[in-house]
């Protein structure tokens, strides 16, 4: 068995079913803690609260106009880097057939030329997040390896992306069997660090505007 | 710890001198004790992002990144990972997180108690939208069960679990209420039964404020409320709150939930003390076990509603420029935003907003006790500079306010850093202007 065939085979099944596995876990592991009912009299009905946990999802996404001057850099560079992240795993064309094969679902994808400039545009920005971690002293005190791997893995995915479409540094298929399996060990990463954030960010926005609105207090 | 400036040592109250053993023991039952699935999706769901710290006005006042609020829960966050997160086996095979020390958590004294007002700015800012003013007030409990509360607040927690009050005082609470009354002339209900609405007051307003008790009494009065204070539940702060002591919390409240009980309120009327409203509205029924039997209001929506309905008509003030402090707990946390500008609009005052206000508004720096941290002063003089800048900012010559740890913060900031600006009380100066015979009269 060839390393691309390893990569897109057995590698690839193993790190899927970990990453499912996995992924399960974690969110069962916390809904299994207790959940505990508040006996406090709501100021809003659980309707309105709940629509305002909804609306928090999109607000949050953007810093309040208090918050602004002081944010709005940093999570206008965390927000790009997703942004071209999304781009290139969603509107890349081979990447659209593979979702396709997988779930007869496909849609247009951007053209090759626009999508490798957006690759090394996403790999400059995570570079300079990686940056910022390293020397904004907040940020350097909160990361830990977590936070380091989880930008390096993605970083990998990425760099092997744009060596094996742009054909440099080797023949294309170990290049493209490096990228499946940096992609995999993404895969495999995925349920036990930060990547998780992936699934907690709506819920967790969702949550504290809800319990903010509750109370009649600003989300 | 390494980027950290100084750490003060933690200070023990007496009689909480434990070996190390235990000191981590007693904060890992209580973290325990702490933890469900909300709070562990709040920790599971941190970035590390940092954003947190732009909110903190002691992060923005030092720079220091020990300030950061989520950092103040990383010995809670730690233990998390290692004891109860989904992966917590391997966590501890593989050795990924360290054991919380004895030592680590006599350094995080400082972090959740001197420099964390539990004001919730933190809370608003975070894009995960994690409420990392709840997980400080977990943390806290935790300390407070591993001994490591603050000698001062735990003495006053202490003393107002054991006699109603926080501290001993030369005349009772009961007869100083009293003796105001006298002196303000105005009439103190007290002990009666079978009333619409109990009354409590701030012990900082007993010590330091006795107009805003007079006002309390008097707006009442006007308004013909039936009502009354209970000598058995005066005191409207929780210090058991402040020092992280859940069982303490609990028992301080059980004394007012307990008299408005016995005096047959539909109403617990929460003076201006925003923490004591957090603790009644919004902590008490939890800790009480059941919803409470009666409602509670702070005394500004209790007035804002009174206005709405009808039932109170307000005469003009002529204050000139006036800005106006919004209680953290009251505003951001409480939910309680509209009901001090009605007041200020109906007493037709020229309000001149902060930059920051509202439920973004900074916290006056004296809040979740810091105020009764004295080694905690210096570094809340340098996190109150901001607020004082915005208050001189607005060119207001009047600085009202509707909670007494505020006023008592900023009257502190008064003398220390001789400021021109009085903090007044939006209670009194609604009692200064009742419009009407009243009908009590």
């Amino acid at each position: 068995m060839d390393l691309l065939t390893f990569a897109r085979g057995p590698a690839l099944k193993i790190a899927l079913a970990v990453f499912c596995v996995g992924v399960t876990w974690r969110i069962v592991s916390i809904a299994l803690l207790r959940i505990r009912r508040t006996e406090n009299r709501p100021r809003n009905s659980w309707l309105r609260s709940a629509l305002s946990g909804v609306v928090a999802v999109g607000s949050r996404s953007w810093p309040h106009r208090a918050f602004i001057a002081r944010t709005g850099a940093g999570e206008a560079l965390g927000y790009s880097y997703h942004l071209g992240l999304f781009a290139v795993v969603l509107l890349f064309t081979p990447h659209i057939l593979l979702i396709g094969s997988l779930s007869g679902v496909t849609w247009p994808g951007l053209p090759s030329g626009a999508i490798s400039v957006v690759s090394v545009l996403t790999v400059t920005l995570l570079l300079a997040v990686v940056f910022r971690r390293i020397t904004h002293p907040v940020l350097r005190l909160l990361s830990n390896a977590d936070d380091y791997f989880s930008c390096f893995i993605t970083l990998l995915v990425l760099v092997t992306g744009i060596a094996a479409t742009a054909h440099i540094g080797g023949p294309y298929q170990t290049l493209l069997a490096f990228h499946i399996l940096s992609f995999d060990v993404l895969l495999l990463w995925f349920p036990f660090g930060k990547l998780m954030h992936a699934f907690y960010i709506f819920p967790s926005r969702a949550l504290n505007g809800a319990l903010l609105a509750r109370k009649g207090a600003v989300s | 710890m390494n980027e950290s400036a100084v750490i003060p040592g933690a200070t023990i109250a007496a009689g909480e001198d434990r070996s190390d053993a235990a000191r981590v023991t007693g904060a890992m039952r209580g973290f325990a004790l702490e933890i469900g699935a909300l709070s562990a999706f709040r920790m599971e769901s941190c970035i590390h992002c940092g954003i947190c710290a732009e909110a903190c006005h002691f992060y923005i006042a030092t720079d220091d990144p020990q300030y950061t609020p989520i950092w103040k829960v990383e010995p809670f966050k730690q233990a998390y990972k290692r004891e109860a997160s989904a992966f917590a086996p391997l966590v501890r095979l593989l050795g990924l997180k360290r054991e919380v020390t004895a030592a680590q958590l006599e350094n995080w004294q400082h972090l959740l108690f001197d420099s964390c007002n539990l004001c919730g700015r933190c809370s608003l800012i975070c894009p995960m939208g994690i409420d990392v003013a709840a997980l400080i007030e977990q943390a806290r409990h935790a300390m407070f069960d591993a001994g490591l509360a603050p000698k001062e607040l735990y003495a006053k927690a202490a003393h107002q679990k054991r006699t109603g009050q926080p501290e001993a005082s030369a005349e009772r609470y009961r007869e100083r209420l009293l003796a105001i009354g006298k002196d303000f002339g105005v009439e103190i209900p007290l002990d009666r039964t079978q009333v619409d609405l109990m009354l409590c007051v701030p012990r900082t307003d007993i010590e330091d404020y006795p107009g805003a008790v007079a006002a309390l009494a008097r707006v009442m009065a006007h308004l013909g409320i039936s009502c009354t204070f209970r000598s058995d539940g005066l005191v409207a702060e929780n210090y058991g709150y402040f020092a992280g002591g859940k069982e303490w919390q609990r028992d301080i409240s059980l004394r007012l939930i307990d008299q408005v009980i016995a005096c047959g309120a539909k109403v617990l009327l929460v003076p201006e003390c925003g923490h004591a409203y957090t603790a009644l509205r919004w902590e008490a029924a939890d800790l009480y076990g059941a919803p409470l039997p009666f409602r509670v209001l702070s005394v500004t929506e209790f007035l804002a509603d009174e206005l709405r309905a009808g039932r109170l008509a307000l005469n003009r003030a002529d204050l000139g420029k006036t800005t106006f402090q919004d209680p953290c707990q009251l505003v951001r946390k409480g939910g309680v935003n509209d009901a001090p500008r009605a007041l200020l609009a109906a007493l037709g005052v020229d309000l001149h907003e902060l930059e920051n206000h509202g439920g973004f508004a900074f916290c006056c720096g004296g809040g979740g006790g810091v105020v009764d941290i004295e080694r905690a002063a210096p570094l809340r003089y340098r996190a109150m500079e901001t607020k004082l800048r915005e208050v001189d900012d607005t060119g207001a010559t009047t600085f009202l306010t509707s909670c007494s740890d505020c006023r008592r913060t900023f009257d502190d900031a008064k003398a220390h850093f001789d400021w021109e600006r009085k903090p007044q009380s939006l209670l009194e100066l609604v009692a200064a202007n009742l419009a009407g015979p009243g009908r009590s009269a």
